[in-house]
């Protein structure tokens, strides 16, 4: 091997990578450590909370809503994906680093792959989604008299989703497959994920589930030996009934 | 031109467990030791406090804390016969990176392997003949017993909780019953078991079997270590494997070494360094140091006398084939060692659903469970069944983290209401008994470069070549079944087995316990590497880690890799640094 030189994109690649709230953190660790414990005051990496940032159009929000409100509906069981704000979870990662896929290895070439390989697109999350939708979108109109995926009756839109996931659909330029997965994924992020992030709105997904949340102790609970154990979810900026007016 | 650095004594490529405990040993004989680590500084405080640790998008499913497929991958396939692609993002493992390494999200459960797994080629041959065709399966070239004192260290440095077997000889009740001779008693007391082990502990003993705690490195009480390492009580909050531990319950190099080793004045840390090639002279028998380059591209070439493979497994593999030492094993040929004997771990499981009774898994710890060994290694006779090896047998209750756990019984649609249903009704009422088998290593399996794909630096990613094997199906359908006995008993209303079918997917999570590709044997013929993880071609090159196993035994690989690393550390220290050279003569 020769020792190539780095060329300046393999270094902002290699800085993206590290994450945008570390940057100055890494300028200060990148001296050499030694001789005591190199604690750095006020360091501790925040996350990307929810910031109302926006990815998609309102067309495509329309649709994404409308997608997400069929994988986790709302019903007998109380709220479903569209009540815990999965469409502003989703439109906000794809806004962010993730939708860029910045931490994703993205050279080429592109192959389609087996699936043993997973996930082969040349499109990021963000642009996967936009090409996507558009293409249900199409689909949607040709098949239902011009109408999209978010004017479908709730049984149209059922039917479209099983043939997406049975991979009964083909789009032009976009896989379905990779599409129908990661909304999937998605959809199950937003309604479970930490409230800060936008999704799981009023912890309904916690709620329905029994799921305690960010806490970090248990012992007292050890011996519950197969009983129901009753605490309110807390979330990692506490909940709502701590808020002092 | 790469600038020329003052030259050390030791040069450490990577800073997770192992990098840690040799440091730690060979700055006590004075020796300057300089670890290059290509992640940043990571610690309890100020990176994973519990404000920030039990948030499941940002460090699972946005993988902020695993190495950055961006920057590195490696490529996969099948077979030959297919076109490995990159793994895009992470799934079925998880390689860490940044100071404590994969140390930092693990799960804590410590085990050391069987006796026999060290010689699991002569011993299998001698009982049951010779072994199928392709299986290159061979022995350790270390036996249990000489490792047992390390296994010892180690679990006292990490405090780890669970009850011995056999201790000195003696079989005691309630420990493993199969387990090597040890020296002493576990540091600390088992885990504090929940619901779900006591019904898989009635469950195991109605079969005849004899339960075990999980060997654990989340502290069951208070404990400080022989460094003086202050760790705390676990909390069972539920976020172990994947995460940093906020409390500094949960062993690693941050809560059992660091706070000691990073006082000494003959320990360095680089962070932000990745480490290009190893240099060697002229002869291309003596490493002379290693070149790194920083995060603005700087290169450097940083002189040592010994260096020292301490990054994962995949990354040691790949640093040898880029530095050109030793030759690239050729499947069609059989010829060179660099990537051979690649193995994994073979898994399999069962959901138990309980209607009146609630697991309430999300109190949880990485390493609290019940555990049966009937069935690993050879602790059975495997006449007949056309496999060798086998795995522990388990119920863990790690956690509920709502995003990554939502069983619902056969039979169940994957989305809408009646999917909605299905994980509301069994997210508390659930719990898993799990199969971990060993991986036999087959001459079909290897590693090697990519001939497309490149890193961040244009340098050619590895190309992993995987699939389960003869043996691995054959065992898998046999542990299965035994973890369905064990199911099927525990008084729930219906199980649902997931056995380990069809191809390896290198997508879902399994497990990150990738092992060989540096492995360590007998001779040169065999091994890159000798008992001592001394380079058989490089005197003064040692490599560390799970790439040295020949073949993966049925247990989590993380006590053994520590042994080792001790083992080592104790032969340079008392042999090496004496009379630098081959510690063993080819």
């Amino acid at each position: 091997m020769t020792g190539a030189r780095v060329s300046r994109r393999q270094i902002l690649t290699i800085s993206l990578v590290a994450g945008g709230s570390l940057l100055a953190e890494n300028a200060a660790s990148q001296r050499i450590l030694g001789g005591s414990i190199p604690w750095i005051p006020g360091t501790s990496p925040v996350p990307d909370r929810f910031d109302g940032a926006r990815f998609l159009t309102a067309d495509e929000r329309r649709c994404v809503d409308a997608l997400v409100g069929r994988l986790i509906p709302a019903d007998d069981l109380g709220p479903g994906a569209r009540e815990a704000g999965v469409v502003d979870f989703i439109d906000s990662q794809l806004a962010g680093p993730f939708g860029r896929g910045e931490r994703w290895y993205m050279k080429g070439p592109f192959a389609d792959g087996l699936k043993t390989q997973g996930y082969q697109s040349e499109y990021p999350p963000a642009q996967l989604y936009r090409a996507a939708i558009a293409a249900l979108d199409g689909h949607c109109r040709e098949r239902f008299d011009g109408r999209v995926f978010a004017e479908l009756g709730e049984a149209e839109q059922d039917a479209v989703l099983r043939q997406l996931d049975e991979e009964e659909l083909d789009f032009d330029g976009v896989s379905a497959g990779a599409f129908f997965d990661m909304l999937q994924d998605n959809t199950v992020e937003g309604f479970f994920c930490d409230p800060i992030y936008g999704g799981n709105r009023d912890m309904v997904g916690w709620r329905l589930v029994g799921f305690p949340g960010a806490r970090y102790d248990y012992r007292d609970y050890l011996d519950h030996d197969g009983t129901a154990i009753s605490i309110e979810p807390v979330g990692l900026s506490g909940r709502p009934a701590w808020n002092v007016d | 031109m790469a600038r020329r650095l003052p030259p050390v004594d030791v040069v450490l490529v990577g800073f997770g467990w192992t990098g840690a405990i040799l440091a730690q040993e060979l700055t006590e004989d004075g020796l300057e030791v300089l670890a290059i680590e290509r992640g940043g500084w990571r610690d309890t405080p100020s990176h994973f406090p519990t404000t920030v640790a039990q948030d499941e998008v940002r460090w699972y499913w946005r993988k902020e804390m695993f190495q950055a497929t961006a920057r590195e991958t490696l490529t996969f396939r099948n077979n030959r016969s297919q076109t490995a692609l990159p793994m895009r993002r992470w799934g079925s493992f998880l390689p860490g990176e940044g100071v404590g390494g994969g140390g930092v999200h693990w799960n804590g459960q410590t085990w050391r392997f069987l006796p026999s797994d060290f010689v699991a080629a002569s011993h299998n041959i001698e009982r049951y003949g010779p072994m199928q065709p392709g299986m290159t399966v061979q022995d350790y070239g270390v036996t249990y017993d000489e490792l047992e004192p390390h296994y010892d260290r180690f679990e006292k440095l990490c405090g780890v909780g669970g009850r011995a077997g056999n201790l000195n000889g003696e079989i005691r009740d309630g420990g493993n019953p199969f387990e090597g001779r040890r020296s002493d008693e576990y540091p600390n007391p088992p885990m504090h078991m929940t619901f779900s082990q006591h019904r898989f502990e009635a469950a195991a003993k109605e079969l005849g079997l004899k339960p075990f705690p999980g060997p654990s490195a989340n502290m069951s009480q208070p404990y400080v270590n022989p460094l003086g390492c202050q760790l705390a009580p676990c909390t069972y909050c539920g976020f172990c494997e994947k995460y940093g531990c906020g409390n500094y319950s949960k062993a690693s190099a941050q809560t059992t070494i660091l706070p000691v080793l990073m006082r000494k004045p003959n320990f360095r840390l680089k962070p932000h360094n990745e480490v290009f090639r190893i240099l060697l002279d002229s002869t291309g028998k003596r490493a002379t140091g290693v070149m790194h380059v920083d995060q603005n591209g700087e290169e450097y070439e940083q002189p040592a006398d010994l260096v020292i493979l301490c990054a994962y497994q995949l990354s040691n593999t790949r640093l040898m084939m880029l530095s050109g030492i030793g030759e690239i094993y050729n499947p069609a040929t059989g010829e060179g060692l660099v990537g051979k004997n690649y193995c994994y771990q073979v898994t399999s499981g069962a959901d138990v659903f309980f209607d009146d009774k609630y697991t309430n898994e999300f109190v949880g710890a990485g390493a609290l469970g019940m555990c049966i060994d009937e069935y690993n290694g050879d602790n059975f006779d495997h006449s007949g069944l056309g496999f060798i090896g086998g795995g522990y047998i388990s119920c863990w209750t790690t956690h509920s983290r709502p995003i990554e756990r939502q069983r619902t019984p056969k039979g169940t649609p994957t989305w809408g209401s009646a999917w909605k249903k299905a994980v509301a009704e069994n997210f508390l009422k659930s719990t898993n008994v799990g199969s971990h088998g060993a991986s036999m290593a087959y001459a079909s399996n290897s590693l090697d470069l990519d001939p497309t794909y490149t890193d961040a630096y244009g340098r050619p990613l590895m190309r992993m070549t995987f699939d389960f094997t003869p043996n691995d199906r054959a065992m898998t359908a046999f542990l299965t079944e035994r973890v369905r006995e064990i199911a099927e008993r525990m008084g729930g209303r219906e199980i649902k087995l997931s056995p380990r079918e069809g191809p390896y997917d290198s997508m879902p999570y399994q497990t990150t316990h990738n092992t060989g590709g540096t492995i360590m044997g007998t001779n040169p013929a065999n091994s890159v590497v000798n008992r001592y993880l001394q380079s058989w071609d490089v005197p003064n090159l040692f490599i560390m880690g799970a790439g040295v196993f020949p073949q993966n035994a049925g247990y989590n690989p993380t006590g053994t890799v520590a042994a080792l690393a001790y083992w080592s550390a104790d032969a340079i220290r008392s042999q090496y640094l004496r009379s630098p050279g081959p510690l063993v003569q080819a």
